[in-house]
């Protein structure tokens, strides 16, 4: 199997860095899932394809505009109308789910080497991510396990709550370097820990 | 200026890209109706009030919107999803369709 390189790897500095003398408040960290995809469903094919998630991923998708879910390897959620990001910490779910979503139900897309994943935790997560995206981060607003999508300077986001003060971010893989350097610059008056 | 996108909820104008006026109705591909066409391509209402219009939240989830807007409040005045047809949303009170 080709090792797969990471795009943040020249920048990508493991241990303490900014204002963490008083404390490290975000964790930054890379967690280089092995299949990151998109399934969108022909209009009125939603509800089979969200049965289709579930049987191949065991993900019970709740209802809703950006509903999602995560159990720690697999995560989903919607992020446009019928659309929706499914990924897992192993390679191969694009043929896991080759024969389960017909032609007839919808369209799987294989981005797994397109998008990078950055995740941001810590008890200043919602802080550092308010100065990025122009959308509530608060948890009322933003529950767990939902997505949103929204950009940043033109790179596109999309946003899954993955704990009460975490967030897994998928970038483009072509900005994800770039994003990442303003993403530790913005953690920097907090402290911030890369791992 | 905040649209509620029907699927994302209220997100800044930024995230958004005007596609046109929502009144238009493109003629089939084949029509020779140069009136039609001339219509399609030339005919706007411009109106001091509500107006339909088409937009895409291109900084989001990517629908396309049909969005009322009064062109002199800049307030919004309704969001739906573009897809089944865009008329239906009209708050016009005058011109032709
Ligand atoms: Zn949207």
């Amino acid at each position: 199997m080709v090792e797969r390189q990471s795009p943040l790897e020249p920048a990508y500095h493991p241990g303490s860095h900014g204002n963490f003398e008083h404390g490290v408040d975000v964790i930054l960290s890379e967690t280089r899932p092995g299949s990151i995809l998109q399934l969108a469903a022909w209009p009125g094919e939603e509800k089979r394809l969200i049965d289709a998630i579930r049987k191949v991923t065991g993900l019970a998708l709740p209802d809703g505009a950006g509903g999602g879910v995560s159990n720690g390897g697999r995560a989903a959620f919607g992020f446009a109308p019928g659309k929706f990001t499914v990924v897992d910490e192993a390679e191969g779910l694009a043929s896991a789910f080759a024969g389960v979503i017909t032609p007839d139900i919808g369209t799987v897309t294989d981005l797994s080497h397109g998008r990078t994943a950055i995740r941001i935790a810590g008890p200043k997560a919602e802080w550092v991510m308010a100065k990025f995206f122009a959308i509530d981060f608060a948890l009322p607003a933003f529950p767990l396990g939902a997505g949103r999508s929204t950009n940043h300077h033109d790179v596109f986001a999309q946003i899954q709550r993955s704990g009460a003060d975490q967030f897994d971010i998928y970038v483009f893989r072509s900005f994800a370097r770039s994003f990442w350097k303003a993403l530790c610059h913005a953690s920097e008056e907090v402290g911030y820990e890369v791992h | 200026m905040l649209i509620t996108c029907p699927y994302c909820g209220p997100r800044d104008v930024i995230e958004f890209t005007y596609q046109g006026d929502g009144n238009r109705e493109r003629p089939q591909p084949v029509s020779q109706d140069l009136d039609a066409w001339n219509a399609y391509v030339y005919d706007r209402l411009n109106p001091a009030g509500d107006h339909n219009e088409i937009w895409q939240h291109s900084g989001g989830c990517r629908a396309h919107l049909r969005v009322v807007r009064n062109t002199v409040t800049h307030e919004i005045l309704s969001t739906a999803f573009a897809r089944g047809g865009h008329k239906s949303a009209g708050h016009r009170t005058e011109g032709k369709p």
